[in-house]
């Protein structure tokens, strides 16, 4: 069983609304010192079969095709 | 013959029996198309409705995409069939890369719901044609994932070729760069715009009836082919 994690975040010059609100809402709560918060996604994905380059490949065709909008979001893939 | 318009109907559609509603009114007949179909039968337009496609699970309109029906959809757009995106439809068409860009949480985090004025930038398209260059109209808007978005060389291309088909005016209610409302492809026959013009068709449930001339404008060239 191959097994990835690919995560997606919104591209740095995207403004990330939810990640703001977030950085707002921390000092609230006592948490000072906070500079900046951006929040993202994370997929784990399972396979069937070994933890190959043909595998990698799969798994970032699925990245490029649905899991990110390459208009306003980067990814990155690794095997875990 | 009577212009036949079909209105795309996925799990999660809210806006479906609105369309259709404003598709009659204008004079056309609304015809049910299912997500799940592989067949878009004999239309000569086609609206993509408003509401939560698939939950919006993922992104907004990211897995609607992939229904059988919009890849048969997407040859169809691209051979010159008029195709408006209203909201939820906007966001497949960007999703499908029909359109450029992306609709993305509003600035504000808030669902907006209001009457909205627009101004129609392009009065060329297929589904702008009955209005003037410039009109002002008034129709609803309600949405989270409104925000337009583009890279700037994207913004400057449709600046620059007039397809920025409608602009908000008076206030700018999610963020969208360069107050964008509406876009249209490079042939003008794939229109997708986040406010409802379909929900102001009668002054008796909108706050004005000016968004009919969205569904008029497409029976025209119908009409007079």
């Amino acid at each position: 069983m191959a097994r990835f994690v690919v995560e997606v975040m919104l591209k740095p010059e995207i403004l990330d609304s939810q990640g703001q609100a977030v950085a707002r809402a921390l000092p609230r709560l006592g948490f000072d010192g906070v500079t900046g918060v951006r929040q993202g996604k994370r997929f784990e994905i399972e396979l069937e079969g070994p933890v190959d380059e043909a595998a990698t490949e799969r798994v970032r065709k699925m990245a490029e095709t649905l899991l990110a909008n390459p208009v306003i979001e980067t990814f990155e893939l690794r095997a875990e | 013959m009577t212009a036949r318009v079909g209105v795309i109907t996925f799990p999660g559609s809210l806006d479906d029996r609105d369309a259709a509603r404003a598709v009659l009114l204008a004079g056309a007949e609304p015809v049910p198309l299912w997500h799940a179909s592989t067949d878009l039968g004999e239309v000569d337009a086609v609206v993509l409705p408003g509401g939560f496609s698939y939950g919006d699970y993922l992104r907004a309109g990211a897995i609607a995409r992939f229904a059988p029906l919009m890849e048969r959809l997407a040859d169809a757009a691209r051979g010159g069939l008029p195709v408006l995106g209203i909201c939820n439809g906007f966001q497949v068409l960007c999703e499908s890369h029909l359109l450029p860009g992306a609709l993305t949480r509003n600035a504000s985090l808030h669902f907006v719901c209001r009457a909205q004025r627009l101004r129609i930038e392009n009065s060329g398209t297929e589904w702008t044609r009955a209005y003037e260059q410039g009109q002002e109209i008034v129709v609803p808007i309600k949405n989270i994932d409104g925000r337009y978005l583009a890279d700037q060389k994207t913004l400057d291309e449709l600046e620059s070729e007039g397809r920025v088909v409608a602009r908000y005016v008076d206030v700018n209610p999610n963020g969208s760069l360069n107050d964008i409302a509406g876009i249209c492809n490079e042939a003008g026959n794939v229109v997708g715009l986040m406010p409802h013009p379909e929900h102001a068709v009668e002054a008796l449930t909108g706050p004005s009836s000016e968004g009919l001339g969205f569904f008029t404008s497409v029976l025209t060239r119908m009409v007079g082919a």
